[in-house]
């Protein structure tokens, strides 16, 4: 609840000015006023609901704009959000900025863990805002920005850095054998489907890198979502043998995929799922197989 | 990203409350471990200093008057050096087992009982250590 400040600002400016303004000024700033006026009136029912509604979510929000001096000190904000049935972390993040503060900010879009834009680092765990029920949490509700990575502005990360590590190993699909008639179908087999098919749910959230303690100390290190990626085509066997080899030449650099020491941090955290190390451990072992060539 | 800026609790060392099984294990692999280099190279250096004994004259070693003897006997008559040999068992023990689940996770099994696995591992070393103590603490004076 830190935007108090401007908005009794206005106020003060648009009584100054109310003597020598125009009729219709004066009518704009007379709706301004009972505008300002019914806001404060439901921001105060809305507290007061608060108050007497045991039922509520504390929130305590990570804060942080480097823009507004004042305001780059990091610091936790308090929400007390009225709960419904089935309200998720992100809905009461949304109801503590449309209500409270509209300067809260945090990156959402689909509301349906697809989109993979909340992710967050709720009560000490990297989980979607959209896919984290309330009532499963412990009160308060401690939301803070993905560790690791830099805040932007209070809940939002620079995701540039994670981006990059994807793109490095070519997330799309690529092959030297291609069909004779240029529209015909590239088929996979059922069963190279089945085992690359937890691979391909990764939405690009985050939350894995934001995890892993090896990413946290070694910025070169591809990450789990990288790897699965790698994983993902590097397992399709439509993209032919030449290209195995060469998406396996970049995993297995010095900042690919020996880096992970099995920790399963992202296996715990990934929304979607995937089983990460597993990939993670079935690259390596493929690597093996390709350098020592024992058969 | 780590070079990010400080943010205060956020990145601190607190977060160990929120640390899931596949981290326990990684840490206290990392800790048994260099328990165990330090071990090895105390070890080394105790008995290699110790070893004088070899040259000494075939009637003191029969009367275990010789260094080795002595160093050895010093050592086991304390109490803190029973009491850290069953330190060094259990570690040993957890590296060990540890070990073995490593293994598996390397090789693809069991992925999904990792957690578990880890938590067996952890009472599988109690249990061998207190099961030890009789051994170790037999016959100390204090």
């Amino acid at each position: 609840m830190s935007t108090q400040q401007p908005e009794t600002q206005e106020d003060d400016e648009s009584e100054g000015e109310l003597e020598t303004t125009s009729p219709a000024q004066q009518q704009r700033l007379e709706k301004k006023r009972q505008r300002a006026a019914a806001r404060e009136q439901r921001e105060a029912e809305a507290a007061e609901r608060a108050a007497a509604d045991e039922n509520t979510v504390h929130l305590k929000v990570f804060r942080y704009d480097p823009e507004v001096e004042g305001k780059q000190e990091p610091r936790f904000d308090d929400f007390y959000v009225p709960f419904h049935k089935g309200m998720t972390v992100l809905d009461a993040l949304m109801y503590a900025r449309d209500n409270y503060d509209s300067s809260l900010t945090f990156r959402h879009s689909c509301r349906q863990a697809i989109c993979g834009s909340d992710a967050l680092f709720i009560n000490g765990s990297q989980r979607l805002g959209c896919q984290t029920q309330v009532s499963d949490l412990d009160d308060p509700v401690r939301v803070e920005p993905l560790p690791h990575q830099e805040v932007v502005k209070d809940l939002v990360v620079d995701m540039e850095h994670f981006y990059d590590q994807m793109e490095a190993v070519e997330p799309y699909f690529q092959t030297d054998d291609l069909p004779d008639d240029e529209l015909e179908e590239q088929h996979q087999t059922r069963e190279n489907r089945e085992k690359v098919k937890m691979s391909t749910r990764c939405i690009w959230c985050g939350a894995c890198m934001s995890s892993c303690n090896i990413a946290a100390g070694d910025n070169q290190y591809l990450g789990p979502a990288a790897l699965n990626k790698a994983y993902r085509f590097a397992m399709d066997e439509r993209e032919g043998a030449d290209m195995k080899q060469r998406r396996l030449e970049i995993i297995e650099q010095e900042h690919g995929v020996w880096r992970c020491q099995t920790q399963f941090s992202c296996t715990e955290v990934c929304p979607k799922d995937i089983p990460l190390t597993e990939h993670i451990q079935a690259l390596k072992r493929e690597a093996v197989k390709s350098n020592l060539k024992f058969w | 990203m780590s070079q990010s800026y400080n943010r205060g609790r956020i990145e601190d060392f607190g977060r160990w409350r929120e640390f899931s099984a596949g981290m326990w294990a990684w840490i206290f692999h990392k800790f048994t471990g260099w328990v165990l280099i330090g071990y090895l190279f105390t070890h080394i250096a105790v008995l290699s200093t110790a070893l004088t004994a070899a040259n000494a004259d075939p009637s003191t070693i029969a009367a275990h008057n010789d260094v080795y003897t002595q160093t050895i006997r010093a050592l086991e008559s304390l109490l803190v050096v029973r009491i850290l040999e069953v330190g060094l068992l259990a570690v040993a023990v957890f590296h060990i087992l540890n070990g073995i689940r490593l293994l598996l996770v390397d090789l693809g099994i069991g992925l999904e009982a990792q957690d578990r696995s880890f938590y067996a591992s952890l009472v599988l070393t109690g249990v061998i250590a207190v099961a030890s103590v009789p051994t170790f603490l037999a016959g100390v004076t204090f």
